[in-house]
Protein backbone atom coordinates (compact mmCIF):
# COMPACT_ATOMS: atom_id res chain seq x y z
CA UNK A 1 0.00 0.00 0.00
CA UNK A 2 1.09 3.35 -0.85
CA UNK A 3 0.87 6.36 1.16
CA UNK A 4 0.41 10.09 0.89
CA UNK A 5 -0.29 13.03 2.53
CA UNK A 6 -3.01 14.43 -0.18
CA UNK A 7 -4.40 12.60 -3.71
CA UNK A 8 -5.44 14.89 -6.01
CA UNK A 9 -7.74 12.83 -8.27
CA UNK A 10 -8.12 14.54 -12.24
CA UNK A 11 -5.81 17.01 -13.49
CA UNK A 12 -7.51 19.37 -15.19
CA UNK A 13 -7.05 23.21 -13.92
CA UNK A 14 -9.40 22.35 -10.70
CA UNK A 15 -6.40 19.72 -10.03
CA UNK A 16 -3.50 21.60 -11.36
CA UNK A 17 -4.18 24.40 -8.96
CA UNK A 18 -4.62 22.16 -6.02
CA UNK A 19 -1.64 20.47 -5.85
CA UNK A 20 0.08 23.56 -6.38
CA UNK A 21 -1.30 25.40 -3.75
CA UNK A 22 -1.20 22.31 -1.09
CA UNK A 23 2.58 21.84 -2.13
CA UNK A 24 3.31 25.64 -1.88
CA UNK A 25 2.01 25.09 1.97
CA UNK A 26 4.46 22.29 2.16
CA UNK A 27 2.17 19.01 1.65
CA UNK A 28 3.31 16.43 -0.30
CA UNK A 29 0.65 15.50 -2.97
CA UNK A 30 0.19 12.67 -5.21
CA UNK A 31 -2.14 13.97 -8.49
CA UNK A 32 -3.75 11.01 -10.40
CA UNK A 33 -5.09 11.27 -13.71
CA UNK A 34 -6.12 8.81 -16.49
CA UNK A 35 -4.79 10.52 -19.42
CA UNK A 36 -1.45 10.43 -20.65
CA UNK A 37 -0.82 13.90 -20.48
CA UNK A 38 -1.73 16.54 -17.55
CA UNK A 39 -4.35 19.64 -18.51
CA UNK A 40 -7.82 18.24 -18.72
CA UNK A 41 -10.18 19.97 -21.06
CA UNK A 42 -7.84 22.96 -21.40
CA UNK A 43 -5.70 21.23 -23.63
CA UNK A 44 -8.32 21.07 -26.61
CA UNK A 45 -9.35 24.86 -25.96
CA UNK A 46 -7.89 26.54 -29.47
CA UNK A 47 -9.40 29.93 -28.51
CA UNK A 48 -8.26 32.87 -26.14
CA UNK A 49 -10.06 32.30 -22.90
CA UNK A 50 -13.43 34.24 -21.68
CA UNK A 51 -11.83 33.33 -18.03
CA UNK A 52 -12.23 36.63 -16.53
CA UNK A 53 -9.04 35.80 -14.44
CA UNK A 54 -6.85 38.87 -14.83
CA UNK A 55 -3.51 36.49 -15.31
CA UNK A 56 -5.06 33.81 -17.84
CA UNK A 57 -7.83 35.99 -19.95
CA UNK A 58 -7.27 36.43 -23.59
CA UNK A 59 -4.71 33.16 -23.66
CA UNK A 60 -5.75 30.44 -25.16
CA UNK A 61 -6.85 27.22 -23.09
CA UNK A 62 -4.60 24.87 -24.52
CA UNK A 63 -0.90 27.56 -23.09
CA UNK A 64 -2.78 27.84 -19.82
CA UNK A 65 -3.03 23.92 -19.37
CA UNK A 66 1.03 23.77 -20.84
CA UNK A 67 2.23 26.14 -17.97
CA UNK A 68 0.22 24.83 -15.29
CA UNK A 69 1.42 21.28 -16.10
CA UNK A 70 4.98 22.49 -16.17
CA UNK A 71 4.77 24.04 -12.99
CA UNK A 72 3.62 20.71 -11.14
CA UNK A 73 5.62 18.42 -12.81
CA UNK A 74 8.28 20.54 -11.46
CA UNK A 75 7.81 20.40 -8.11
CA UNK A 76 9.23 18.74 -5.96
CA UNK A 77 6.52 18.08 -3.33
CA UNK A 78 4.07 16.59 -6.64
CA UNK A 79 4.11 13.06 -7.59
CA UNK A 80 2.77 12.91 -11.10
CA UNK A 81 0.43 9.59 -11.64
CA UNK A 82 -0.31 9.58 -15.55
CA UNK A 83 -2.05 6.88 -17.58
CA UNK A 84 -3.83 6.49 -14.13
CA UNK A 85 -7.82 5.69 -13.29
CA UNK A 86 -9.04 6.49 -9.86
CA UNK A 87 -11.67 3.44 -10.05
CA UNK A 88 -13.04 2.61 -6.51
CA UNK A 89 -12.78 4.77 -3.17
CA UNK A 90 -13.29 2.26 0.02
CA UNK A 91 -13.93 4.90 2.89
CA UNK A 92 -14.03 2.18 6.01
CA UNK A 93 -10.61 2.29 5.48
CA UNK A 94 -9.67 5.58 3.45
CA UNK A 95 -8.16 4.04 0.62
CA UNK A 96 -8.55 4.85 -3.43
CA UNK A 97 -8.14 1.79 -5.85
CA UNK A 98 -5.42 2.62 -9.03
CA UNK A 99 -5.14 1.16 -12.11
CA UNK A 100 -1.86 2.20 -13.77
CA UNK A 101 -1.65 1.75 -17.45
CA UNK A 102 -5.17 -1.22 -17.25
CA UNK A 103 -2.22 -3.68 -16.17
CA UNK A 104 -1.58 -2.66 -12.15
CA UNK A 105 -4.15 -1.93 -9.60
CA UNK A 106 -2.32 0.02 -6.96
CA UNK A 107 -3.80 1.02 -3.57
CA UNK A 108 -3.03 4.31 -2.08
CA UNK A 109 -3.98 5.26 1.46
CA UNK A 110 -4.04 9.12 1.39
CA UNK A 111 -4.57 11.29 4.41
CA UNK A 112 -7.22 14.07 2.73
CA UNK A 113 -8.38 13.61 -1.27
CA UNK A 114 -9.06 16.07 -3.30
CA UNK A 115 -11.77 14.92 -6.14
CA UNK A 116 -11.42 17.09 -9.14
CA UNK A 117 -12.56 14.52 -12.27
CA UNK A 118 -14.69 17.07 -13.79
CA UNK A 119 -17.78 16.86 -16.12
CA UNK A 120 -19.17 14.39 -18.64
CA UNK A 121 -21.25 15.38 -21.62
CA UNK A 122 -24.96 15.38 -21.63
CA UNK A 123 -27.13 13.44 -23.97
CA UNK A 124 -30.30 14.39 -25.92
CA UNK A 125 -33.21 12.19 -26.62
CA UNK A 126 -34.46 12.05 -29.99
CA UNK A 127 -35.01 8.83 -32.29
CA UNK A 128 -32.06 6.95 -33.77
CA UNK A 129 -30.49 9.09 -31.09
CA UNK A 130 -27.59 6.41 -31.10
CA UNK A 131 -26.29 6.47 -34.52
CA UNK A 132 -22.88 6.57 -35.02
CA UNK A 133 -21.80 10.16 -36.44
CA UNK A 134 -23.83 11.49 -33.50
CA UNK A 135 -20.80 13.09 -30.87
CA UNK A 136 -20.54 14.92 -27.90
CA UNK A 137 -19.43 18.32 -28.59
CA UNK A 138 -15.96 17.59 -26.74
CA UNK A 139 -15.19 14.31 -28.66
CA UNK A 140 -15.50 16.47 -31.99
CA UNK A 141 -13.19 18.79 -30.08
CA UNK A 142 -10.36 16.13 -29.17
CA UNK A 143 -10.36 14.00 -31.98
CA UNK A 144 -10.11 17.60 -34.49
CA UNK A 145 -7.68 19.39 -31.78
CA UNK A 146 -5.57 16.49 -30.17
CA UNK A 147 -5.96 14.03 -32.66
CA UNK A 148 -5.99 15.75 -35.76
CA UNK A 149 -8.46 13.82 -37.13
CA UNK A 150 -11.35 15.58 -38.66
CA UNK A 151 -14.80 14.14 -37.75
CA UNK A 152 -16.55 14.22 -41.14
CA UNK A 153 -17.52 17.15 -43.77
CA UNK A 154 -21.22 18.20 -42.73
CA UNK A 155 -21.94 19.02 -39.57
CA UNK A 156 -25.31 20.30 -37.52
CA UNK A 157 -24.62 21.26 -34.23
CA UNK A 158 -27.04 21.48 -31.49
CA UNK A 159 -26.76 24.20 -28.65
CA UNK A 160 -25.73 27.60 -29.18
CA UNK A 161 -24.07 27.59 -25.58
CA UNK A 162 -20.27 28.99 -25.75
CA UNK A 163 -19.38 25.36 -26.26
CA UNK A 164 -21.29 24.77 -29.54
CA UNK A 165 -20.36 27.92 -30.79
CA UNK A 166 -16.68 27.75 -29.92
CA UNK A 167 -16.43 24.05 -31.56
CA UNK A 168 -18.51 25.47 -34.91
CA UNK A 169 -15.96 27.76 -35.09
CA UNK A 170 -12.83 25.12 -34.73
CA UNK A 171 -14.60 22.76 -37.28
CA UNK A 172 -14.45 25.69 -39.69
CA UNK A 173 -10.63 26.34 -38.62
CA UNK A 174 -10.42 22.47 -39.57
CA UNK A 175 -12.20 23.06 -42.88
CA UNK A 176 -15.37 21.14 -42.07
CA UNK A 177 -18.73 22.64 -43.03
CA UNK A 178 -21.20 23.32 -40.38
CA UNK A 179 -24.27 23.78 -41.51
CA UNK A 180 -26.64 25.16 -39.15
CA UNK A 181 -26.28 25.43 -35.06
CA UNK A 182 -29.49 25.12 -33.54
CA UNK A 183 -31.15 25.41 -29.75
CA UNK A 184 -34.24 24.99 -28.72
CA UNK A 185 -34.01 27.90 -26.19
CA UNK A 186 -35.35 31.19 -28.06
CA UNK A 187 -31.97 33.51 -27.42
CA UNK A 188 -28.37 32.01 -27.86
CA UNK A 189 -26.37 31.30 -24.93
CA UNK A 190 -23.43 31.56 -25.67
CA UNK A 191 -21.12 34.81 -25.84
CA UNK A 192 -22.02 37.61 -28.30
CA UNK A 193 -18.14 37.31 -29.62
CA UNK A 194 -18.43 33.62 -29.82
CA UNK A 195 -21.78 34.08 -31.83
CA UNK A 196 -20.49 36.98 -34.48
CA UNK A 197 -17.80 34.88 -34.99
CA UNK A 198 -19.33 31.76 -36.45
CA UNK A 199 -22.49 34.32 -37.99
CA UNK A 200 -19.53 36.20 -39.95
CA UNK A 201 -18.44 32.85 -41.58
CA UNK A 202 -22.32 32.49 -43.01
CA UNK A 203 -23.77 29.80 -40.54
CA UNK A 204 -26.99 29.99 -39.65
CA UNK A 205 -27.49 30.13 -35.94
CA UNK A 206 -31.55 28.86 -35.59
CA UNK A 207 -33.23 29.57 -31.74
CA UNK A 208 -36.00 27.37 -30.79
CA UNK A 209 -34.94 24.85 -33.36
CA UNK A 210 -34.63 20.71 -32.38
CA UNK A 211 -33.62 17.63 -33.43
CA UNK A 212 -36.44 15.58 -34.43
CA UNK A 213 -34.69 12.14 -35.35
CA UNK A 214 -31.63 10.90 -37.48
CA UNK A 215 -31.10 8.59 -40.41
CA UNK A 216 -28.64 6.35 -41.27
CA UNK A 217 -27.02 5.59 -44.52
CA UNK A 218 -28.34 2.18 -45.46
CA UNK A 219 -24.97 0.76 -46.86
CA UNK A 220 -22.57 1.88 -44.39
CA UNK A 221 -25.27 2.22 -41.25
CA UNK A 222 -23.72 5.43 -40.07
CA UNK A 223 -25.57 8.59 -39.89
CA UNK A 224 -26.59 10.15 -43.07
CA UNK A 225 -29.39 12.93 -42.37
CA UNK A 226 -31.38 14.94 -39.40
CA UNK A 227 -34.43 16.13 -39.71
CA UNK A 228 -34.92 19.35 -37.35
CA UNK A 229 -38.04 20.90 -35.78
CA UNK A 230 -39.47 24.40 -34.62
CA UNK A 231 -40.37 24.72 -30.89
CA UNK A 232 -42.98 27.14 -29.60
CA UNK A 233 -42.34 29.00 -26.28
CA UNK A 234 -43.17 25.92 -23.76
CA UNK A 235 -40.78 23.81 -25.76
CA UNK A 236 -43.56 21.72 -28.07
CA UNK A 237 -42.45 20.95 -31.19
CA UNK A 238 -44.84 22.33 -34.49
CA UNK A 239 -45.54 19.63 -36.68
CA UNK A 240 -45.12 21.06 -40.46
CA UNK A 241 -41.77 23.16 -39.23
CA UNK A 242 -39.90 20.11 -40.62
CA UNK A 243 -36.71 20.96 -42.05
CA UNK A 244 -34.09 17.95 -43.34
CA UNK A 245 -30.26 18.56 -43.15
CA UNK A 246 -27.89 16.53 -45.23
CA UNK A 247 -25.07 16.04 -42.40
CA UNK A 248 -22.79 13.14 -41.39
CA UNK A 249 -21.97 14.35 -37.89
CA UNK A 250 -24.44 16.57 -35.42
CA UNK A 251 -22.52 17.15 -32.20
CA UNK A 252 -24.28 17.35 -29.45
CA UNK A 253 -23.39 20.30 -27.18
CA UNK A 254 -26.28 20.49 -24.29
CA UNK A 255 -24.20 20.63 -21.11
CA UNK A 256 -22.23 19.03 -19.06
CA UNK A 257 -22.85 16.62 -16.10
CA UNK A 258 -20.64 16.09 -13.03
CA UNK A 259 -18.73 12.75 -12.80
CA UNK A 260 -19.37 12.13 -9.04
CA UNK A 261 -18.87 8.06 -8.68
CA UNK A 262 -16.55 8.78 -6.34
CA UNK A 263 -18.33 11.36 -4.28
CA UNK A 264 -21.00 8.53 -3.85
CA UNK A 265 -18.81 5.88 -3.09
CA UNK A 266 -16.98 8.13 -0.49
CA UNK A 267 -20.76 8.36 1.26
CA UNK A 268 -20.89 12.81 0.51
CA UNK A 269 -24.32 14.02 1.02
CA UNK A 270 -25.67 14.82 -2.93
CA UNK A 271 -27.94 16.77 -3.99
CA UNK A 272 -29.47 17.47 -7.31
CA UNK A 273 -28.69 21.24 -8.59
CA UNK A 274 -30.33 21.33 -12.09
CA UNK A 275 -28.13 24.93 -12.44
CA UNK A 276 -25.04 23.38 -11.37
CA UNK A 277 -25.49 20.34 -13.73
CA UNK A 278 -26.90 17.37 -11.66
CA UNK A 279 -26.02 15.82 -8.50
CA UNK A 280 -23.54 17.49 -6.45
CA UNK A 281 -21.50 16.91 -3.12
CA UNK A 282 -22.59 19.48 -0.10
CA UNK A 283 -20.05 20.93 0.96
CA UNK A 284 -18.90 23.64 3.09
CA UNK A 285 -16.63 27.50 2.11
CA UNK A 286 -13.64 25.40 2.28
CA UNK A 287 -14.57 22.90 -0.44
CA UNK A 288 -14.65 20.37 2.08
CA UNK A 289 -17.71 17.55 1.68
CA UNK A 290 -19.83 16.10 4.41
CA UNK A 291 -17.48 13.29 4.44
CA UNK A 292 -14.57 14.89 6.81
CA UNK A 293 -10.87 15.04 4.16
CA UNK A 294 -12.59 14.67 1.27
CA UNK A 295 -12.44 17.76 -0.70
CA UNK A 296 -14.48 18.73 -3.99
CA UNK A 297 -13.28 21.11 -6.80
CA UNK A 298 -14.07 22.78 -10.69
CA UNK A 299 -16.67 20.86 -12.43
CA UNK A 300 -17.50 17.87 -10.35
CA UNK A 301 -18.42 20.45 -7.38
CA UNK A 302 -21.01 22.19 -10.02
CA UNK A 303 -20.65 22.63 -13.71
CA UNK A 304 -18.83 26.59 -14.53
CA UNK A 305 -15.76 27.07 -16.56
CA UNK A 306 -11.92 27.04 -16.24
CA UNK A 307 -11.15 30.10 -14.05
CA UNK A 308 -13.89 29.10 -11.04
CA UNK A 309 -12.05 25.61 -11.45
CA UNK A 310 -8.78 27.04 -10.85
CA UNK A 311 -9.43 29.12 -8.05
CA UNK A 312 -11.83 26.42 -6.10
CA UNK A 313 -8.80 23.85 -6.71
CA UNK A 314 -6.38 26.23 -5.29
CA UNK A 315 -9.26 26.90 -2.22
CA UNK A 316 -9.12 23.18 -1.98
CA UNK A 317 -5.57 22.79 -1.43
CA UNK A 318 -4.70 25.55 0.43
CA UNK A 319 -7.34 24.10 3.38
CA UNK A 320 -6.49 20.27 2.88
CA UNK A 321 -2.87 21.57 3.87
CA UNK A 322 -4.15 23.82 6.44
CA UNK A 323 -5.88 21.00 7.69
CA UNK A 324 -2.58 18.89 8.32
CA UNK A 325 -0.45 21.31 9.62
CA UNK A 326 0.85 23.19 6.65
CA UNK A 327 1.00 26.86 6.08
CA UNK A 328 4.11 28.40 5.08
CA UNK A 329 2.82 32.11 6.86
CA UNK A 330 0.82 33.15 4.22
CA UNK A 331 -2.54 30.73 4.23
CA UNK A 332 -4.95 33.59 5.51
CA UNK A 333 -4.12 35.69 3.13
CA UNK A 334 -3.88 33.01 0.11
CA UNK A 335 -7.64 31.91 1.59
CA UNK A 336 -8.65 35.43 1.80
CA UNK A 337 -7.80 36.13 -1.80
CA UNK A 338 -8.89 32.64 -3.83
CA UNK A 339 -12.22 33.69 -1.74
CA UNK A 340 -12.52 37.27 -3.24
CA UNK A 341 -11.81 35.99 -6.39
CA UNK A 342 -14.72 33.60 -6.87
CA UNK A 343 -16.99 35.98 -5.21
CA UNK A 344 -16.21 38.85 -7.93
CA UNK A 345 -16.26 35.96 -10.64
CA UNK A 346 -19.58 34.91 -9.91
CA UNK A 347 -20.59 38.66 -9.12
CA UNK A 348 -23.17 40.23 -11.77
CA UNK A 349 -25.57 38.75 -14.05
CA UNK A 350 -23.70 36.10 -15.93
CA UNK A 351 -23.31 34.56 -12.54
CA UNK A 352 -26.23 34.66 -11.58
CA UNK A 353 -27.40 30.56 -12.55
CA UNK A 354 -24.57 29.85 -10.42
CA UNK A 355 -25.25 31.66 -7.19
CA UNK A 356 -28.68 30.34 -7.23
CA UNK A 357 -26.92 26.75 -7.64
CA UNK A 358 -24.52 27.42 -4.79
CA UNK A 359 -26.84 28.64 -2.27
CA UNK A 360 -28.71 25.39 -2.61
CA UNK A 361 -25.51 23.68 -1.28
CA UNK A 362 -23.19 25.11 1.30
CA UNK A 363 -23.34 22.52 4.49
CA UNK B 1 -9.35 12.57 -42.72
CA UNK B 2 -6.11 14.05 -41.24
CA UNK B 3 -5.70 17.51 -41.06
CA UNK B 4 -2.39 18.51 -42.51
CA UNK B 5 -2.76 22.50 -42.07
CA UNK B 6 -4.31 23.87 -39.15
CA UNK B 7 -4.14 27.87 -38.14
CA UNK B 8 -3.19 27.60 -34.89
CA UNK B 9 -2.04 23.63 -34.15
CA UNK B 10 0.67 21.34 -35.20
CA UNK B 11 0.10 17.39 -34.60
CA UNK B 12 3.18 15.85 -33.11
CA UNK B 13 1.94 12.12 -34.42
CA UNK B 14 3.94 8.86 -33.97
CA UNK B 15 5.32 6.36 -36.61
CA UNK B 16 3.51 5.04 -39.19
CA UNK B 17 2.10 1.98 -38.47
CA UNK B 18 0.13 -1.07 -40.07
CA UNK B 19 -3.27 -2.64 -37.97
CA UNK B 20 -6.09 -4.93 -39.55
CA UNK B 21 -10.40 -3.78 -39.10
CA UNK B 22 -11.74 -7.04 -39.57
CA UNK B 23 -9.03 -8.49 -41.23
CA UNK B 24 -8.71 -5.31 -43.66
CA UNK B 25 -5.07 -3.83 -43.66
CA UNK B 26 -5.30 0.21 -42.19
CA UNK B 27 -2.42 2.67 -41.93
CA UNK B 28 -2.62 4.81 -38.70
CA UNK B 29 0.04 6.70 -36.02
CA UNK B 30 1.27 4.58 -32.79
CA UNK B 31 -0.01 5.77 -29.66
CA UNK B 32 -3.21 7.35 -30.88
CA UNK B 33 -6.50 6.19 -30.18
CA UNK B 34 -7.60 3.38 -32.19
CA UNK B 35 -10.98 5.06 -32.37
CA UNK B 36 -9.05 8.13 -34.29
CA UNK B 37 -7.00 5.69 -36.64
CA UNK B 38 -10.29 4.50 -37.62
CA UNK B 39 -12.31 7.44 -38.32
CA UNK B 40 -10.01 8.23 -40.79
CA UNK B 41 -9.99 5.09 -42.33
CA UNK B 42 -13.70 5.99 -42.44
CA UNK B 43 -14.55 3.29 -40.04
CA UNK B 44 -17.19 4.81 -37.99
CA UNK B 45 -19.86 1.82 -36.84
CA UNK B 46 -17.35 0.08 -34.13
CA UNK B 47 -19.81 -2.13 -32.65
CA UNK B 48 -23.59 -3.85 -32.71
CA UNK B 49 -25.42 -3.75 -29.53
CA UNK B 50 -26.74 -6.66 -27.41
CA UNK B 51 -30.23 -6.71 -27.65
CA UNK B 52 -31.35 -4.49 -30.99
CA UNK B 53 -28.14 -4.93 -32.50
CA UNK B 54 -28.22 -1.35 -33.45
CA UNK B 55 -24.91 0.32 -34.65
CA UNK B 56 -22.51 2.03 -32.17
CA UNK B 57 -20.15 4.33 -32.97
CA UNK B 58 -17.96 6.36 -30.43
CA UNK B 59 -19.72 9.01 -28.86
CA UNK B 60 -17.24 10.81 -25.66
CA UNK B 61 -13.86 9.93 -27.20
CA UNK B 62 -12.59 10.47 -23.27
CA UNK B 63 -13.46 7.03 -21.76
CA UNK B 64 -16.48 8.15 -20.14
CA UNK B 65 -19.60 6.04 -22.12
CA UNK B 66 -18.76 2.87 -23.24
CA UNK B 67 -19.98 3.44 -26.33
CA UNK B 68 -16.66 2.97 -28.86
CA UNK B 69 -16.46 -1.20 -27.09
CA UNK B 70 -14.19 -3.30 -29.64
CA UNK B 71 -12.49 -6.44 -29.93
CA UNK B 72 -8.71 -5.80 -30.11
CA UNK B 73 -6.50 -8.91 -30.17
CA UNK B 74 -9.45 -10.90 -28.99
CA UNK B 75 -9.61 -9.30 -26.03
CA UNK B 76 -13.75 -7.88 -25.68
CA UNK B 77 -15.03 -4.52 -24.78
CA UNK B 78 -12.18 -2.58 -24.69
CA UNK B 79 -12.83 1.13 -25.05
CA UNK B 80 -11.26 2.39 -28.54
CA UNK B 81 -11.63 5.95 -27.77
CA UNK B 82 -8.50 5.32 -25.21
CA UNK B 83 -6.87 2.54 -26.09
CA UNK B 84 -3.21 3.49 -28.03
CA UNK B 85 -3.09 1.95 -31.31
CA UNK B 86 0.53 -0.25 -31.68
CA UNK B 87 1.75 -2.01 -34.52
CA UNK B 88 -0.09 -5.06 -35.77
CA UNK B 89 -3.18 -4.75 -33.68
CA UNK B 90 -6.08 -7.20 -34.46
CA UNK B 91 -9.27 -4.86 -33.74
CA UNK B 92 -12.72 -6.09 -34.79
CA UNK B 93 -16.09 -4.92 -34.86
CA UNK B 94 -17.82 -6.46 -31.68
CA UNK B 95 -21.36 -7.77 -31.55
CA UNK B 96 -23.36 -8.05 -28.47
CA UNK B 97 -21.03 -8.28 -25.75
CA UNK B 98 -18.31 -10.33 -26.03
CA UNK B 99 -16.94 -13.59 -24.41
CA UNK B 100 -13.85 -13.59 -22.13
CA UNK B 101 -11.92 -16.26 -23.16
C1 LIG C 1 -15.30 22.88 -25.70
C2 LIG C 1 -15.06 23.56 -24.37
C3 LIG C 1 -14.67 24.89 -24.35
C4 LIG C 1 -14.47 25.54 -23.13
N1 LIG C 1 -14.05 26.85 -23.11
C5 LIG C 1 -13.82 27.49 -21.93
C6 LIG C 1 -13.33 28.85 -21.88
O1 LIG C 1 -13.08 29.49 -22.90
N2 LIG C 1 -13.18 29.43 -20.66
C7 LIG C 1 -13.46 28.77 -19.52
O2 LIG C 1 -13.30 29.35 -18.45
N3 LIG C 1 -13.88 27.49 -19.55
C8 LIG C 1 -14.08 26.83 -20.71
N4 LIG C 1 -14.52 25.52 -20.72
C9 LIG C 1 -14.82 24.86 -19.44
C10 LIG C 1 -13.57 24.36 -18.77
O3 LIG C 1 -12.78 23.64 -19.67
C11 LIG C 1 -13.94 23.46 -17.63
O4 LIG C 1 -14.83 24.14 -16.79
C12 LIG C 1 -12.69 23.08 -16.85
O5 LIG C 1 -11.81 22.35 -17.67
C13 LIG C 1 -13.06 22.26 -15.62
O6 LIG C 1 -11.88 21.91 -14.95
P1 LIG C 1 -11.77 20.63 -14.07
O7 LIG C 1 -10.36 20.58 -13.60
O8 LIG C 1 -12.86 20.63 -13.08
O9 LIG C 1 -12.10 19.39 -15.03
P2 LIG C 1 -11.37 18.80 -16.32
O10 LIG C 1 -10.63 19.83 -17.08
O11 LIG C 1 -12.44 18.03 -17.03
O12 LIG C 1 -10.31 17.76 -15.72
C14 LIG C 1 -10.69 16.59 -15.04
C15 LIG C 1 -9.56 15.57 -15.15
O13 LIG C 1 -9.85 14.48 -14.30
C16 LIG C 1 -9.49 13.28 -14.93
N5 LIG C 1 -10.28 12.20 -14.33
C17 LIG C 1 -11.64 12.08 -14.30
N6 LIG C 1 -12.00 10.97 -13.63
C18 LIG C 1 -10.86 10.37 -13.21
C19 LIG C 1 -10.56 9.20 -12.45
N7 LIG C 1 -11.54 8.42 -11.98
N8 LIG C 1 -9.27 8.88 -12.21
C20 LIG C 1 -8.27 9.67 -12.69
N9 LIG C 1 -8.48 10.80 -13.40
C21 LIG C 1 -9.75 11.14 -13.66
C22 LIG C 1 -9.80 13.54 -16.38
O14 LIG C 1 -9.06 12.71 -17.22
C23 LIG C 1 -9.39 15.01 -16.54
O15 LIG C 1 -8.04 15.15 -16.93
C24 LIG C 1 -14.70 24.83 -21.92
C25 LIG C 1 -15.07 23.49 -21.95
C26 LIG C 1 -15.25 22.83 -23.14
C27 LIG C 1 -15.65 21.37 -23.16
S1 LIG D 1 -16.58 6.96 -26.66
FE1 LIG D 1 -17.18 7.10 -24.61
S2 LIG D 1 -15.97 5.58 -23.69
FE2 LIG D 1 -15.21 5.62 -25.70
Amino acid sequence: MKKTEIAVIGGGPAGLMASLAAAEMGARVTLIDRNSRLGGQLVKQTHMFFGSEKEYASIRGIDIGKILSAEVLKNPRIETMLDSTVIGYYPDDGVLGVEVEEKTFVKIKPEKVIVATGASEKFLPFENNDLPGIYGAGAVQTLMNEHGVIPGDNVLMVGAGNIGLIVSYQLMQAGVNVKAIIDAAPNIGGYWVHASKVARLGVPIMTSYTVKAAYANELTGALERAVIWQVDNKWQPIPGTEKVLKVDVICISVGLSPLAEILWQAGCKMKYVPQLGGHVALRNENMETTVPGVYVAGDVAGVEEASSAMIEGRLAGLNAAKSLGYDNGTFNEKRREALEQLESLRSGPVGEKIRQGLAQLVS
Amino acid sequence: MRIVKHPILSFERGREVEFTFDGRKMKGYEGEPIAAALHDNGVRVLSYSKHLHRARGFYCAIGNCSSCLMTVNGEPNVRVCTEKLREGMVVETQKGRGDIK
